[in-house]
């Protein structure tokens, strides 16, 4: 007890991006608790949606998130689709799927290129992140910017893929497959990296089930869930492609899966590209039917889930987001438990988390935080049961 | 005195990323430009770890409630004289969070801002010219 001690992380640390504060409790170098405090990124997305038309909030949801910066609009129309019973042309279902797996495996390379970053192997950074130029530049070319792609609307997609573009997304896609299949072997191989990441932040399945993690740290775990799988979206129930999962449940898995779930993109947007039928990109949306509807999408880091609920006008009335490192983050509090400070960092990236994401509530008084975490929990408790009283029985 | 200061500016620039409530994509391409695409280190330029070593403080994103007073502590604690390069078009404006109520504002009601790159995001070529322009200005 006497030697325990405090370690900060954040909110303005090294090794993080966007600020967040991890408070790793520490007994010598092993990490005997973590507490999680965010907040810092939130700004007020669903309220700002609410005054929006339905437009307008794809690009809006568009900037929760740089890096999934596809899964969320597309969760958004797929839930206002859903809402007011809206048909989406097949070729627009193609289009919205080729993104969205570009989006995986920019992300993907962008996680890995951190996470050596985090081991301290710049050269793995370095290299994750030249490869991911190409992805960038067939986002260039599709839909006109590097990140932040505006391709969803609701009813369809904004822009077509060219005739002439196939050829080159192809010639991308061949480069891209040979430069991850190098640098898996390079990875894997690698005695530096296994004794890194080998048995490091292992989440066991039962864990993770406790946690509720979704996404890739689920799959990691031996948990074979995946929103493309059990309830697909666009055009994935017209594809053939596996679902990748280990058992260990350490950052390895986590690294494995997600190389691995790069060459599962690649052949999902080849068949793409080679199913997909001539037509209209959109269906003309005149007026969004009183409704509430849901939209889930696989993203890089699991399941984007929104509820849209649409009262007849061009404005939602609710519209709820829940990102997955919400549930991915929490899940640290056990996977750090017992490794060193050293592997602490690794850990708390293992999930991918993505903070900007996960941000939907602040309060504040006089400047200051007015709820804790445990407050808000009762507050959400007292609320639930006004709502379902029969719940309570 | 101070001539010789801002001559050492000049020179390689350290630069130190400052996030506030940012949407990740200006972060990302900041690194981009920090990666063999674009490369800046080549000329000197790069991340550090602490404000405390900064010449020049990037920074992203609209500013919230919660991270105000850490935002006016890391310009604090920067060493003057330092450039402060507003990336992206939250940084310049409050792009479109005006609305919000947890947003207080862009950077420059807050901490001196030397130059805006406008761009959601911004391309790294954008950032790099941005940095060299606040260079020029020295």
């Amino acid at each position: 007890m006497s030697n325990r001690r405090i370690v900060p992380i954040g909110p303005y640390h090294p090794l993080q991006e966007e600020p967040e504060f991890f408070k790793l409790i520490v007994e010598g170098e092993k990490v005997i608790g973590l507490e999680i405090n965010l907040g810092y990124n939130h700004r007020g997305h669903e309220f700002i949606a609410q005054k929006m038309t339905y437009e307008q909030i794809p690009y809006l949801v568009e900037r929760i998130c740089g890096i999934c910066s596809n899964s969320h609009p597309l969760a958004f129309v797929l839930a206002v689709e859903d809402a007011a019973a809206i048909e989406v042309p097949e070729r627009a279902q193609y289009i919205r799927t080729i993104i969205h797996e570009l989006e995986r495996i920019h992300s993907h390379l962008l996680w890995l290129g951190l996470a050596g970053h985090f081991i301290g192997y710049n050269t793995v950074w370095m290299w994750a992140w030249r490869y991911r130029e190409l992805v960038l530049d067939l986002f260039e070319m599709i839909t006109g910017n590097r990140n932040h792609y505006a391709m969803n609307k609701v009813g369809g997609v904004r822009r077509d893929i060219l005739p002439e573009q196939i050829p080159l997304i192809e010639k991308a896609l061949t480069e891209i497959e040979t430069k991850t299949n190098m640098f898996t072997k390079a990875i894997l191989d690698d005695p530096v990296i296994l004794a890194r990441l080998e048995n490091v932040g292992v989440l066991t399945k039962q864990a993770a089930i406790d946690y509720a993690v979704v996404g890739p740290t689920a799959r990691a775990s031996g948990i074979a869930i995946d929103v493309r799988k059990d309830d697909p979206h666009c055009a994935y129930d017209k594809i053939d492609w596996n679902m990748i999962y280990f058992d260990e449940g350490d950052v390895l898995a986590k690294a494995k899966v997600r190389l691995l779930e790069c060459f599962e993109s690649i052949k999902i947007i080849r068949q793409c590209l080679k199913q997909m039928p001539q037509g209209p990109i959109e269906n003309r949306v005149d007026e969004i039917a009183p409704g509430e509807g849901i939209g889930r999408a696989e993203a890089p880091r699991g399941e984007v889930f929104h509820y849209v609920r649409s009262d007849g006008t061009n404005i939602p009335i609710r519209h709820k987001i829940r990102a997955p490192s919400f549930m991915n983050i929490v899940s640290n509090e056990v996977a750090v438990i017992g490794y060193s400070i050293a592997d602490a960092a690794l850990c708390l990236a293992a999930v991918d988390p993505c903070y900007c994401c996960t941000e939907r509530m602040a309060a504040f008084e006089d400047g200051k935080e007015r709820y804790t975490g445990k407050q808000l929990l009762e507050l959400s408790w007292e609320k639930t049961n006004k709502m379902f009283p029969h719940l309570n029985k | 005195m101070k001539d010789f200061r801002i001559w050492g500016l000049k020179k390689s620039p350290w630069v130190f990323h400052v996030a506030a409530a940012s949407c990740n994509n200006c972060d990302i391409e900041i690194l981009a430009a920090l990666t063999p695409r674009f490369d800046v280190e080549r000329f000197g330029i790069v991340l550090v770890g602490s404000p405390r070593h900064a010449d020049a403080l990037l920074v992203t994103g609209v500013i919230n409630r919660k991270t105000l007073p850490r935002v006016i502590q890391v310009y604090q604690q920067t060493p003057k004289p330092c450039l402060v390069i507003g990336v992206g078009t939250c940084s310049c404006s409050k792009h479109m969070f005006e609305d919000s109520y947890n947003v207080v504002g862009p950077y420059d009601k807050h901490i001196p801002v030397d130059v805006y790159i406008p761009g959601c995001p911004p391309k790294p070529e954008a950032i790099i010219l941005g940095v060299v322009k606040a260079l020029q200005k020295l």
